[in-house]
């Protein structure tokens, strides 16, 4: 199979989340479902614009495909403006997983950052589904204002599961906001209080300056580098390994990552322009 | 080999030959002063040419008249052949209820490469990793590269940019060819070396003699002079300095002469980073995808939403030097140079990937 030809798939659903951002639901207009594990990334394109790399953030046990996408440019934008009908190519699933069945029998601690809450989602809906498996769930999460918080359905459904932690901080408040204000790493101690930090497994997701401040806050209370995973960001055109953009020093992230265990990519995060 | 070498007279009835067993052959063309790659007949086999290469020069010239391949690599390579600088991917168009989408696949006839150097062979084997990755196969490539007979030519002499004996890629082509040939002494023809049944198959057309051990030996003592020839080195822990030196001074110093114009990328035969666009008609109803060769001192190269990660021209060419020389081992278990010298003699200011690494591999830690 030509792994550069994408797949048709339909808008079954399109709903707006923020400004500037939407979710879709996507059927394959002919073949089976897409099978995928949290994490993984597709390929969409846009007819007549282009391609771009977006995280799958839907439940890897539904029936659909579902994407979150921010319109920062052109093809961002076709992605965002997609209604219920509409049609876009697909080409995937790409990428190493989060490794969510090897946190087993552990506290599993999700750490999201804006947009950094999509790829995570499956690990969530994945946990929750399957709670008794896993030692405990918190997830801690970071907007920058009330107004761009992702999954509000979502977001009140984790809160309201006593088997789950869940702490929101902005980094901004608006009048009306009761909750917390300031970096989700100032969050991290609170929302671990009593777990024991050789239990953790934490799944770290966005700006990569972000992921690195918390890995090292994670580190003040015990959780090491290698209990750490996190998803990297580059340009991609491929997605297979062929062109060449994603790479980090020997790594291609559409292949060997984009999720990456902490302690692989440590020193190589430390170096500026890599 | 399990072919005996035959003794060839002159390298245009094995043009001749391959053509009638039904290739195309691509082989040398002098064009605009420098060696080419193009389809080629018998009678357009450049004889008498030489070249002289040093850092930011080339120059093809006469040489010794009746030499038939005494020049070496231009700054094309093979690649622009089994990797296309620019292919259509596939083609979509606007239908009432989406859009349909159209493989691309263009046509490759059987084709044999005519006068593959060693340094070449292992470029495209390179390259064979790169389009083949384990997880992902180019179909195009494979499919090209299937289609593809190599002739190789073990060379008669070195470029004084060329590398390859330190790289362990040439100069004599010890595998991956279907034919070579050796030039012996002026006017005493060729020795032709069989390296595939299909290739055996193309010479059995000539009913060619075979060739005796002096000749085989001559054969061997000139590949031997074209290595010895070499002054260029590459450090032997380059992969590991590169790697533990990101930081070194030295990218400092190449920066301030480097232009970011990413000729070496585009000479070199095992570069293989590409950009993918979205061509549109007026109409907006056809929409095509093309993938063209791209080069990591592009400045978009990197670009994400909020900027590009690699400015500075430093990070660049350090990016380019690093993946060749050490990432591409952990990447692909191979260096991403084969000592061409193709980016030393096409650099307009002469920058030398040999002595920059052996700037790094002085200082720093190991
Ligand atoms: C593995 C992965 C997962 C991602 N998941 C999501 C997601 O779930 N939701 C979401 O909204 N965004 C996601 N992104 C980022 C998204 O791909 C970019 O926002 C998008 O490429 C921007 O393209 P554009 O044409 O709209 O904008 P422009 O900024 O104009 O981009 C032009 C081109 O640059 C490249 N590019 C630009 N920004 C990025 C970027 N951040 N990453 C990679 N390539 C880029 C693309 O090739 C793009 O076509 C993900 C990126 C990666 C690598
Ligand atoms: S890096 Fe330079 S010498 Fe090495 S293969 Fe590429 S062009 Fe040739
Ligand atoms: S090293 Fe030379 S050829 Fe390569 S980008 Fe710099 S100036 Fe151009
Ligand atoms: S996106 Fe093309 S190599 Fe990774």
């Amino acid at each position: 199979m030509d792994p550069m030809l994408p797949r048709r798939y339909r808008v079954l659903r399109a709903r707006p989340e923020s400004a500037g951002v939407a979710t879709v639901d996507l059927a394959p207009v002919d073949g089976p479902p897409m099978r995928f594990a949290p994490g993984q990334f597709n390929m969409l394109y846009a007819f007549g614009v282009g391609e771009i790399p977006v995280s799958i953030s839907g439940d890897a046990a539904a029936p659909v495909l579902t994407h979150t996408t921010r319109d920062v440019g052109p093809v961002s934008r076709a992605i965002v403006g997609l209604k219920e009908g509409d049609m876009l190519g697909v080409r995937g699933p790409f990428g190493a997983p989060w490794p969510v069945a090897a946190a087993k029998g552990r506290h599993v601690l999700v750490v999201a950052g804006g947009l950094g809450l999509a790829p995570v989602r499956p690990i969530l809906t994945h946990v929750l589904a399957n709670r008794a498996d896993h030692a405990g769930l918190t997830l801690v999460y970071g907007a920058r204002s009330p107004q761009d918080l992702l999954y509000a359905d979502d977001l009140r459904d984790w809160r309201a599961r006593p088997d789950a932690t869940v702490e929101v901080t902005v980094d901004h408040a608006r009048p009306g906001w009761t909750g917390r204000v300031g970096v989700v790493t100032t969050l991290i101690p609170r929302a671990l209080a009593g777990v024991a930090p050789d239990s953790v497994t934490a799944f770290l997701c966005g700006p990569e300056i972000m992921m690195r401040f918390c890995v090292q806050a994670l580190g003040q209370i015990g959780i090491p580098p290698s209990a750490c995973w996190v998803s990297l960001e580059r340009n991609m055109k491929c997605a297979v390994g062929f062109c060449g953009h994603c790479q980090f020093g020997g790594d291609f992230i559409c292949k060997d990552g984009p999720v990456f265990r902490y302690d692989r990519v440590a020193a190589r995060i430390g170096v500026k322009e890599l | 080999m399990a072919h005996p070498p035959l003794l060839l007279r002159d390298p245009r009835d094995l043009v001749t030959a391959l053509v009638a067993a039904g290739f195309r052959v691509i082989g040398p063309k002098p064009a605009e002063g420098a060696l080419t790659y193009a389809p080629i007949t018998p009678d357009d086999l450049p004889q008498g040419l030489t070249d002289t290469q040093a850092p930011g020069n080339y120059r093809l010239e006469p040489g010794p008249p009746g030499r038939w391949f005494d020049y070496v690599v231009g700054p094309h390579s093979w690649k622009a052949w089994l990797f296309p600088a620019r292919q259509k991917l596939f083609s979509a168009d606007r239908t009432a209820a989406g859009f349909d989408l159209t493989a691309h696949e263009d046509p490759y006839p059987p084709t044999a490469f005519f006068g593959v150097r060693a340094c070449e062979i292992a470029a495209i084997e390179v390259q064979d990793r790169v389009f083949d990755n384990g997880t992902f196969a180019d179909e195009g490539y494979a499919r090209r590269r299937a289609a593809t007979l190599i002739v190789a030519v073990n060379c008669a002499r070195a470029a004084e940019t060329c590398f390859c004996a330190t790289m362990k890629t040439g100069p004599r082509a010890e595998r991956g060819c279907d034919l070579a040939l050796t030039e012996l002494a002026t006017g005493t023809g060729l020795l032709l070396e069989i390296g595939s049944d299909r290739g055996a198959a193309v010479a059995a057309r000539l009913a060619l003699p075979l060739a005796d051990t002096a000749r085989q030996a001559e054969a061997r003592a000139i590949s031997a002079r074209a290595a010895a020839a070499q002054t260029r080195r590459m450090p032997q822990d380059v992969a590991a300095r590169l790697a533990a030196n990101p930081e070194h001074p030295q990218w400092d110093d190449v920066a301030s002469r480097c232009l970011s114009c990413a000729n070496c990328t585009l000479a070199c035969p095992t570069c293989f980073c590409s950009d993918v666009e979205e061509v549109t008609d007026l109409s907006g109803a056809h929409a095509e995808r093309w993938r063209s060769w791209d080069s990591c001192f592009s400045i978009d190269f990197t670009h994400v939403h909020g900027g590009s990660v690699r400015l500075s021209t430093r990070s660049r060419y350090r990016q380019w030097m690093t993946h060749k020389l050490s990432s591409w081992h952990d990447q692909f278990g191979t260096s991403g140079c084969v000592g061409c010298g193709r980016c030393i003699a096409w650099c307009p200011v002469g920058i030398d990937i040999t002595a920059e690494a052996a700037a790094i591999c002085e200082g720093g830690p190991p």
